[in-house]
C-alpha cells in the first residue's frame, strides 16, 4: 500500500468547544490508484487530506489519533523537518482555488522553478529550463513566454494547470488534489481532469481525488469514500458503488443527481441538510436524514463499517467494500 | 470584433524568450481578461515609446504601481525634488561654493544681498550656504531613523503576526509599552541623558520611539498574508517556514509598510527640527535646519532680520510636505482599491 489512514482523529478547538472534524476515518491507496473521497462541505474530506499532508493549521486543530502509514512508515510520528522533506518531494497537493493558491507577486515560472531550487538545489538556469519544460507537458500554449506572466494574467484552466505542474514537478508518488475542478467552467473541467488521469497514467502516481461532485469522480476514480459527518460512511470501486450503492446516503447522493433517462420528473433530494460538526447526532450520523432510519440506528454507538458482500456478485466481495449502514442489505437489494 | 486580433494566435515574441526569464507584461492571446480596449491604439496616450505599451495590459502589482505613479504629477513633483534634496544632501558643493562654518561676525543679521542671497544670520554666517548645507543633517537623520523603524518594525510586527500565539502575546505587550512613550517627552528625557553629539542619538531616540506604528502595520499585514491559500500551498509543496515568510508573506505584506515609512519620513525630519530647536537634537557646530531655526528665534532676532528664520524653515516645509506627497503617491499606487 501507498498510503494507509488508520484510524485518523482530528480535533479543533472553538468557541463553542472541542469539536471532532474527522473521527476514526480509514482509508487504503496502492500505488498508482485513484481514490476519489466524497462528502459534502464540512463532512471533514479537506481536513483528513491536510492532516495526511501535514499542512494541518495547529492550534486550532490537532490530531487526536491513528497512523498515517505512507510507504509503511508513520508520518504522524516524523519530525516537522522529515515532514517537510516529503512534502513536495513524495506527496504533494493541488488546491481547489489556483488564483489563491499562487503567489500574486511572483511569476509562475519562478514559482515553479522554486520547486526544483529548494528541493533538488539546482541553479536559476537549469530550474527555469526545466520550469518551462513543466508547462509545456501539462499543456500550456507558448510556455517559454507565459513563464514570466503572473499568476492573475493566466485564465483559470490555464492557473489549474500551472498549479498542477508545480505538484507533479518532483514526480511525487501521492497527489492529492483537493476540488481541483470545483472553480473551474464546466468545459475546463473535464479538460483538467482528463490531464489529471493522464498525468496519473504517465507517473505512476497514487492520486486522492477530494471532491463533492459526483460527476467528477466517475470516470476517473477507481474506488471511492463516501464521507458524512466526520466518517466514512462507505468504500467501495466506482461501478459497484454507481450501479448499487450500500448506504442511504450515497444512495440519496446518486438520486439527486439530475439523469437524462428521468427527464421530466421531478429531482429527488437529501432532506434535511448536513449536521453541523459541533452537534452530530447520536448512532448513525445520518439517522434524521435517513428514509430508513430505524430506532437502532437513533441509540449509539455508531454503526461499524460492515463488509458487503453480494452473493450475486462474487468478484465484488476481493475488493473491500465496506458500509457504515446497518441496514446494508436491504440498501444494496432495494 | 475587437478582440479577434488578440485571439487569433499568438503574437510575435523576440527570440530571447527562450530562456524563461522574459520580463512580465507579455500580453497573452488566450486571455479571457482585458480583451477590448487595448486593441484601438488608446487616444490620449503620450507619444514615444511607452505610448506602444496598451494601457488594458495586465502586470503584477509593483510594475502596475509603477505605471500609476509615472502618470502622477504629485509623484513627478515630489519625487524630483526628492532627488534634488538627496543631490544637494550627497554634494552641497555644487550649488553651494562657501563653507557653512565661516562666518563674519561683522556682517551679522546683514539682509539680502547679491552674492548672499538669504542674507547673513546672527553670527554673521551665509544662510544660503547653511540652508544648503543644513539639508544633509535633516535628512540623513530622516532616512537613517526610517530605515531603523522600518526593519525594526517589520521584524517585530511580522515574527508577532506570523508566529502567534504566546509570541504575538508578549511582541504585542512590547509594542504597546513603546507605543505609550510621549514621543517628544521620551526624546527629551533620553538626548539630555547622553553626552554623544551628531546625529546618531537623535537617529537611535526617534527609531526607538517611533517603530511600534510599524510594527502594528506589518503585524496587520502578515496576519492578513499568512491566511491566504498560498501560503498553505507552498507548505503543503514543501517550503520551510524561513522560505515561507521571506519568500511568499513578506512581499505580500510589504506594501502598508513601504507607504507608512515614506510619511514618516517627512514626519522624523520635522521631529529632528523640533528636538534640535528645543536644543537636545543637534546642537551648533552642527548644521542643520533645526539648529538654525533655534537660532534665529533666540532673543526674537527674527523680528528685526526675518529672511534667518525664513529660509531653514521653507527648506524644512518644502522637504516635509516632498516626502509627505511622495508617501500619499505611493499609498495610492499601491491600493487597488483606490484604483
Amino acid at each position: 500500500m501507498l498510503l494507509e489512514v488508520q484510524d485518523l482523529s482530528v480535533e479543533f478547538d472553538t468557541r463553542d468547544g472541542v469539536v471532532r472534524a474527522v473521527d476514526g476515518v480509514g482509508l487504503a491507496l496502492a500505488a498508482g490508484e485513484t481514490l476519489a473521497v466524497l462528502g459534502e462541505s464540512g463532512s471533514g474530506k479537506s481536513v483528513t487530506a491536510q492532516a495526511v499532508m501535514g499542512i494541518l493549521d495547529s492550534p486550532p486543530g490537532r490530531i487526536t489519533g491513528g497512523r498515517v502509514l505512507f510507504q509503511g512508515r508513520d508520518l504522524l510520528t516524523l519530525s516537522a523537518e522529515e515532514r517537510r522533506r516529503i512534502r513536495g518531494e513524495r506527496m504533494a497537493m493541488i488546491f481547489q482555488d489556483a488564483l489563491s493558491a499562487l503567489n500574486p507577486v511572483l511569476t509562475v515560472g519562478f514559482q515553479l522553478a522554486e520547486m526544483f531550487r529548494v528541493h533538488r538545489g539546482m541553479s536559476r538556469r537549469e530550474s527555469a529550463a526545466r520550469a518551462v519544460g513543466l508547462m509545456d507537458r501539462v499543456g500550456i500554449p507558448a510556455a517559454a513566454r507565459r513563464a514570466g506572466d503572473y499568476p492573475h494574467q493566466f485564465s483559470g484552466g490555464m492557473r489549474q494547470r500551472v498549479m498542477i505542474a508545480m505538484a507533479l514537478a518532483l514526480e511525487p508518488e501521492l497527489i492529492i488534489a483537493d476540488e481541483p475542478t470545483t472553480a473551474l467552467d464546466v468545459t475546463v473541467q473535464a479538460q483538467v481532469m482528463d490531464l489529471l488521469a493522464e498525468l496519473r497514467r504517465e507517473y505512476r502516481m497514487g492520486l486522492i481525488l477530494i471532491t463533492h461532485d459526483l460527476g467528477v469522480v466517475a470516470d476517473v476514480a477507481d474506488r471511492i469514500a463516501v464521507m458524512y459527518a466526520g466518517r466514512i460512511v462507505e468504500q467501495a470501486p466506482v461501478r459497484e458503488l454507481y450501479r448499487r450503492p450500500a448506504h442511504q446516503y450515497t444512495r440519496g447522493l446518486l438520486e439527486s443527481v439530475p439523469r437524462l433517462d428521468r427527464k421530466g420528473r421531478e429531482l429527488a433530494a437529501i432532506r434535511g441538510l448536513p449536521p453541523s460538526p459541533s452537534r452530530v447526532p447520536s448512532g448513525c450520523a445520518f439517522h434524521p436524514r435517513c428514509p430508513v432510519a430505524r430506532e437502532m440506528c437513533r441509540a449509539d454507538p455508531v454503526p461499524p463499517l460492515y463488509q458487503v458482500r453480494m452473493a450475486a456478485e462474487p468478484a465484488a466481495d476481493a475488493a473491500g467494500r465496506t458500509s457504515a449502514c446497518h441496514f446494508w442489505k436491504e440498501t444494496v437489494g432495494g | 470584433m475587437l478582440a479577434g486580433a488578440g485571439a487569433s494566435g499568438p503574437t510575435p515574441v523576440p527570440a530571447s524568450a527562450g530562456d524563461g526569464a522574459v520580463p512580465p507584461g507579455g500580453r497573452q492571446p488566450d486571455s479571457p481578461t482585458a480583451p477590448g480596449p487595448a486593441a484601438p491604439p488608446p487616444p490620449t496616450a503620450a507619444s514615444g515609446p511607452e505610448a506602444s505599451a496598451p494601457a488594458g495590459e495586465a502586470r503584477g502589482l509593483w510594475t502596475d504601481a509603477w505605471h500609476d505613479l509615472r502618470r502622477n504629477p504629485v509623484f513627478v513633483v515630489s519625487a524630483l525634488l526628492i532627488l534634488f534634496l538627496l543631490v544637494i544632501a550627497l554634494w552641497p558643493g555644487l550649488i553651494a561654493g562657501q563653507d557653512p562654518q565661516r562666518c563674519e561676525l561683522g556682517r551679522s543679521l546683514q539682509g539680502p544681498s547679491a552674492g548672499h542671497w538669504f542674507g547673513f544670520d546672527t553670527q554673521g554666517c551665509d544662510v544660503y550656504t547653511r540652508t544648503v548645507y543644513g539639508a544633509r543633517a535633516s535628512i540623513a537623520v530622516g532616512v537613517c531613523a526610517t530605515l531603523g523603524v522600518a526593519v525594526l518594525g517589520t521584524v517585530v510586527g511580522g515574527l508577532a503576526g506570523f508566529f502567534g500565539g504566546f509570541w504575538d502575546g508578549l511582541l504585542s505587550r512590547l509594542t504597546d509599552v513603546f507605543f505609550g512613550i510621549p514621543m517628544v517627552l521620551g526624546a527629551i528625557v533620553f538626548l539630555s541623558m547622553v553626552t554623544l553629539t551628531g546625529i546618531w542619538p537623535v537617529v537611535v531616540v526617534i527609531a526607538a520611539l517611533s517603530w511600534p506604528q510599524i510594527a502594528r502595520i506589518a503585524r496587520g499585514a502578515v496576519l492578513t498574508a499568512k491566511e491566504h491559500d498560498y501560503v498553505q500551498a507552498a507548505r503543503a509543496l514543501g517550503a520551510g517556514t524561513p522560505r515561507v515568510l521571506l519568500r511568499h508573506i513578506l512581499p505580500n505584506a510589504i506594501a502598508p509598510v513601504i507607504v507608512m515609512a515614506t510619511i514618516m519620513l517627512g514626519t522624523f525630519i520635522a521631529l529632528e527640527a523640533t528636538l534640535s530647536y528645543l536644543g537636545v537634537g543637534l546642537k551648533p557646530p552642527s548644521v542643520s535646519w533645526g539648529v538654525d531655526i533655534s537660532a534665529a528665534s533666540d532673543g526674537m532676532q527674527f523680528r528685526n532680520a526675518p529672511h534667518i528664520l525664513f529660509y531653514p524653515a521653507a527648506a524644512l516645509s518644502v522637504t516635509v510636505l516632498a516626502f509627505i506627497m511622495l508617501g500619499d503617491a505611493v499609498r495610492d499606487a499601491l491600493d487597488p482599491k483606490l484604483r
